[in-house]
């Protein structure tokens, strides 16, 4: 008794932490300003897009929203095809080499490329990879790896043996091994590490943060950001922008839940 | 095959690596060339720096509370929803929710919920007659610290939690089975069978949770910059900081040595206390 009212009431709770702060946000992208200080959680007086209109005309989302797009989709593209060749490698090396590999991206793993902060400023800066959306993407594939060659290699290797000794031995070199056999098998594997990898990305501040200062190379996070100072506490086009910030990502969990949440969940796991 | 990957790997991380702590003997600041200074900065950071102590405090006090709220709360809560009964698969997607959004929508949103005047949060507490409760979270050097670790594990209660319910479905069902038939109350049952067999996912949890919380920097950054008066300043802030604002490239990669130096004894430290509770 005591215990179903404890859990009752603690699931109840925590249920509307999450609601009313998202019905602040999406109720307040139809409101005025005064609206959404006064009556926050009302109904907006009209249900209409012209935050939305408003925001896109005065501010850069719409180049930064471009910029996400790109350089999510060339990050999480390039590091599942580095990530998977060399998890495959490593799965079927037996030698020290393949145990080396892993140990490097093991340190990556407990110490975070975050910690980098400094010199990759320098060294980007003499690269003169700031301010490209290169500079990020290859930024964001360097800090992604660690985990997506480990989330790939516990798949890799609870593959069956026979299934590449087989085509070994018809005289098929590794990469036909890789392309042929492993990839085509590992499906799941490479979709939960892709959503995994989708989440960050489109997420990520810090490096484009170091990196960038050009306004129209800002990604949807810096840009989110400067609208703090921009708009001061105009909260009406803040959540405005919070929205558009998170639709693709809301609009992927709706449609693919349980991809979303074992993707994000392998990534802790596995790490 | 590996190779691109580790050559990537190699350039753009353990080069910067070795090469910060070359930084980390030099004053410089970009614009004159650097200084070769010994240990200089490696004396002064220890010893004449009270920033850097109050940092190191933040630190640890964020990355203790929220270690330790976000695994009760998630273990609580996969207890709680452990059966996949459709009312608990609907709540599970709900928790999860928060996870997918960006560290600086999630600051947004605190913002405001945490705003003086206008904020949910002191509206709620003065709707039931708490206005002592009612304080400038974010804008007090006593509460703002506390405020964000509470968004913190607002942020990733939820993914914490479907760890904990998948290691909880591998449980044997027989041990509760036996427990029950032994008379155990529902607290027995957790103290002798939940709690032992969940450890190897507690050590998962805590692991995970401590690395993202000294990569907080998001979501400080967002919310109050490190402010006001540092209060909720942590590593990856204060290195920031030290390269923008200040320009001190030198000092910023001894901040940085020191940061690694802090994350991996938290987490060999965390780790063998939670591996000798395992062998018990």
């Amino acid at each position: 008794m005591i215990y179903k009212s404890i859990r009752y009431v603690s699931l109840t709770i925590f249920a509307l932490l999450i609601i009313i702060p998202s019905a602040i946000v999406v109720l307040g992208s139809s409101k005025t300003d005064a609206e959404v200080y006064n009556k926050p959680l009302a109904l907006p007086e009209s249900w209409n897009l012209n935050n939305f209109r408003f925001l896109f005309e005065v501010s850069n989302v719409g180049r930064s929203f471009m910029n996400s797009v790109i350089v999510t989709g060339f990050s999480v593209t390039i590091t599942l095809v580095l990530a998977s060749m060399c998890a495959f490698a490593i799965s079927r090396m037996i030698t020290v080499t393949g145990k080396i590999l892993f140990s490097l991206f093991a340190v990556g793993l407990a110490i975070p490329g975050q910690v980098n902060l400094v010199p990759i400023f320098i060294l980007f800066n003499d690269l003169q990879l700031t301010n490209k959306l290169s500079g990020i993407v290859l930024i964001n594939v360097v800090t992604t790896l660690p985990i997506s060659v480990f989330i790939l290699t516990a798949f890799f290797r609870e593959l069956p043996k026979e299934m590449y000794e087989a085509s070994e031995v018809d005289g098929a070199t590794p990469f036909r091994v890789y392309r042929s056999i492993a990839l085509p098998l590992s499906r799941p594997a490479m979709g939960a590490t892709a959503i995994f990898l989708f989440v960050i990305t489109w997420n990520e501040l810090l490096f484009p943060l170091l990196l960038i200062t050009d306004n129209d190379k800002r990604t949807l996070p810096l840009t989110l950001l400067s609208f703090r100072g921009e708009f001061f506490s105009n909260y009406s086009m803040i959540f405005t922008a919070v929205l558009v910030a998170s639709i693709p990502m809301v609009a992927m969990y709706l449609l693919m839940q349980r991809s979303f949440i074992s993707g994000l969940t392998a990534g802790a796991v596995k790490g | 095959m590996g190779l691109p990957a580790a050559v990537l790997f190699g350039l753009f991380y353990f080069v910067p690596f070795i090469a910060n702590l070359r930084y980390s003997l030099t004053k410089w600041d970009r614009i004159t060339e650097p200084e070769f200074v010994g240990v200089r900065n490696f004396v002064n950071l220890l010893t004449n720096d009270d920033l850097f102590y109050k940092v190191l405090g933040n630190n640890l006090r964020f990355t203790f509370l929220v270690v330790l709220f976000q695994t009760l709360f998630s273990l609580i809560f996969a207890l709680f929803l452990v059966k996949n009964t459709r009312a608990n698969i609907a709540l599970r997607t709900l928790f999860f929710f928060p996870t997918i959004l960006s560290s600086v929508s999630v600051g947004m949103i605190w913002l405001f919920m945490y705003d003086p005047n206008f904020g949910a949060v002191n509206l709620f507490f003065t709707r039931l007659g708490l206005e002592n409760f009612a304080l400038n979270w974010l804008g007090s050097e006593g509460s703002a610290l506390y405020a964000i670790a509470f968004t913190q594990v607002w942020f990733h209660t939820g993914q914490m939690m479907v760890i904990y319910i998948a290691g909880l479905q591998q449980i044997p069902q027989e041990l509760y089975e036996s427990a029950e038939m032994d008379g155990a109350s529902r607290w027995q049952q957790f103290r002798n069978v939940t709690w032992p067999m969940s450890i190897p996912t507690t050590i998962v949890v805590m692991a995970y949770t401590t690395i993202q919380s000294f990569r907080a920097f998001d979501l400080i950054f967002s919310m109050t910059q490190g402010g006001p008066n540092n209060s909720t300043n942590i590593f990856a802030v204060l290195i920031y900081q030290t390269v923008f604002s200040e320009l001190r490239i030198g000092y910023a990669a001894t901040q940085s040595i020191f940061f690694i130096l802090v994350l991996v004894l938290v987490t060999v430290l965390q780790r063998r206390f939670l591996s000798s509770r395992y062998e018990k």
